[in-house]
């Protein structure tokens, strides 16, 4: 075959190994892609535009703000800082305990997300009775906003009036009541078991789609050849949906980096920063005004979470690659 | 088979069912009782997992001290405009993206796919010097525009999923008879994508709703705060007033719970669609 027909696919009027046209035919379907082009462009125009200009525009000026001293406070001075805005987090020791609090923020969260997630989705792919509507009824805490999500924590947690430390002492487990959110080391587990609790949904209604995926044949053939419960479920179903498992578990982890309502609501990232996570100090940062160092913070979110991203999906490759 | 279960598994099983629905609603149930009590009670030993008397004292305090009937107002006007201009701009977009071939169409949904993946919060700041350039700052008009643009990526996604599974010969059929391609669009495809439409709806407006950073960083004046806005004034000041507070968040909560059970169904079937097939 010529190069020809080869450069000439994917625009199906102007194959080149199509029969010739005759000259009327063309104008014709000229006239119909230019009108199906003036539906395309004005079908997507509102879209398009709102999206760039209320969207793109702030965040791409958002980034050139980084690398300028910009804040609210002293607007003379807006000059280029290069990268001064860097060095001045990088210096600052608060950084490295809020980006550890971030990393134990999001791996404390979304590993009991997950396991809990998962045992959901295994069991409620089972039918039975009420089954509908218990999905309903566990679906609802979705329907909340994580800011209000950590309103009733907050209160929950209360040291003095809370209800968890009233539970617990019930159960005899604390003698004296706790004053969670008032104290470093156990604010950071309150503002974890709040988001656990947000979180399991989604693993749970991603992982039962992704069960209900797998075709029952397969585990037909799994009992024929005397495959017991617990080998089905490692050897079968996880390999079946371990790319959905992973790409869910990816997703999970840029939000949930990106999620600072709990934290806000519930300790607006006291007691002395030991629950500030990055994003929840880079929208204190913009609040007092200082959109130059917030701007940075934020490119330096968005460049941890690129690097995340690819040293995951390439780890997810490799080790596909080497199963088959 | 995955029909034989052995007795103790059926017995973890409903245990562990059974104790998760108890978790998943409780942090509910402990807000609702808690704005049915009176102050007193709600700060008083032991507590009370049942109120003793059922009170609307907090609520009416809730709009005695503070202007929530206007945040409710401002929450209702503008989630109302912002998810349902965002919603008809959507379906375009959706439409477009589901029927036709063209060029950039794969850069357009890779712009509306990052918008969720980057933090936001990178665009507060210009944001905030946008609106003041445009004179728009504290201003309801302002924060429907921003949320608008908020809103259209994710609902595009899940409007065009819906579109997908509608069959071309629908609209080709009308459009043989006639129509104009608006026509088909109105006349025909929306007829049948009413669920997912009012669901993609029910998505913006909750979510608008729910709003904080944004509309904390623009709305400044009393009269224009939208019920987050106004709730993250109360817990920012020094002491929580817990009874209209629990009173504030049942308002704020129970609207959008009634609507999800709505569109709970088909937000799932938008969410799970994309990521099972990927």
């Amino acid at each position: 075959m010529s190069r020809h027909t080869t450069t000439a696919t994917g625009r199906p009027f102007t194959r080149a190994g199509a029969p010739s046209v005759s000259p009327q035919k063309t104008t014709r379907r000229r006239s119909f892609s230019t009108r199906r082009g003036l539906v395309i462009a004005a079908f997507m125009a509102p879209a398009a535009v709102f999206v760039a200009v209320f969207t793109y525009y702030p965040m791409l000026a958002g980034s050139q703000m980084a690398f300028r001293n910009w804040n609210l406070n002293n607007l003379t001075n807006t000059d280029w800082v290069g990268l001064g805005n860097f060095q001045k987090i990088f210096a600052d020791p608060n950084f490295y305990v809020i980006l550890g609090n971030s990393v134990v923020w999001v791996v404390a969260s979304i590993i009991p997300q997950f396991i809990i997630g998962f045992a959901l989705a295994l069991w409620l792919r089972r039918k039975f009775v009420f089954r509908g509507l218990y999905q309903a009824l566990i679906f609802f805490p979705w329907a909340i906003s994580g800011f209000l999500i950590g309103i009733l924590f907050r209160w929950m947690f209360n040291g003095e009036f809370g209800v968890i430390n009233d539970l617990l002492s019930k159960a005899g487990l604390i003698d004296a009541p706790i004053p969670w959110l008032a104290e470093p080391g156990t604010a950071m587990t309150a503002v974890i078991i709040a988001n656990t609790w947000y979180g399991v949904t989604f693993f749970a209604i991603m992982i039962l789609a992704a069960l209900q995926s797998v075709p029952d044949d397969v585990y037909e053939a799994a009992a024929l050849d005397g495959s017991g419960k617990i080998r089905t479920l490692f050897s079968i179903t996880i390999p079946y949906i371990s790319t959905t498992l992973a790409l869910t578990v990816l997703l999970r982890v840029i939000w949930i980096f990106n999620f600072p309502d709990i934290i806000w609501a519930m300790t607006g990232g006291g007691p002395a920063n030991q629950t500030h996570i990055i994003t929840t100090w880079m929208i204190a940062i913009t609040q007092r005004g200082d959109y130059g160092q917030a701007s940075a913070l934020g490119l330096i979110v968005v460049a941890i979470l690129l690097v995340f991203s690819a040293f995951y999906l390439m780890a997810i490759r490799e080790k596909k690659g080497a199963r088959s | 088979m995955i029909n034989r279960e052995m007795p103790a598994a059926k017995v973890v099983r409903i245990v562990f069912l059974g104790l998760w629905l108890v978790i998943s609603l409780f942090p509910l149930y402990w807000i609702l009782i808690t704005s049915f009590k009176t102050p007193g009670a709600i700060f008083s030993y032991p507590l009370t997992y049942w109120p003793e008397v059922f009170s609307l004292e907090n609520y009416i305090s809730l709009f005695q001290k503070s202007s929530f009937g206007t945040y409710v107002f401002n929450s209702l006007l503008v989630a109302t405009v912002a998810a349902t201009v965002a919603t008809f701009i959507s379906m375009l977009s959706a439409y477009v993206l589901a029927r036709f071939e063209f060029r950039s169409k794969g850069a357009v949904l890779m712009a509306f796919l990052v918008t969720q993946m980057i933090p936001a919060f990178i665009a507060l700041g210009p944001l905030y010097l946008m609106m003041v350039q445009l004179k728009l700052v504290d201003n309801r008009f302002g924060l429907m525009l921003i949320y608008i643009a908020v809103c259209i990526p994710f609902s595009t996604i899940m409007l065009r999923g819906f579109f997908a599974n509608i069959p071309d010969a629908l609209e080709e059929a009308a459009m043989i008879d006639g129509c104009s391609r608006f026509g088909a669009l109105f006349r025909v495809i929306i007829p049948v994508m009413k669920p997912g439409i009012i669901a993609a709806f029910i998505f913006n407006f909750v979510n608008c709703w729910n709003e904080l950073f944004l509309s904390v960083t623009l709305m400044n004046k009393d009269e224009n705060k939208t019920i987050p806005t106004a709730l993250n004034g109360f817990i920012s000041s020094f002491t929580i007033d817990w009874g209209s507070m629990s009173a504030a968040a049942v308002l704020t909560i129970v609207p959008t719970m009634i609507l999800f059970a709505f569109a709970s169904r088909y937000i799932v079937q938008g969410l799970t669609a994309g990521a099972v097939k990927g």
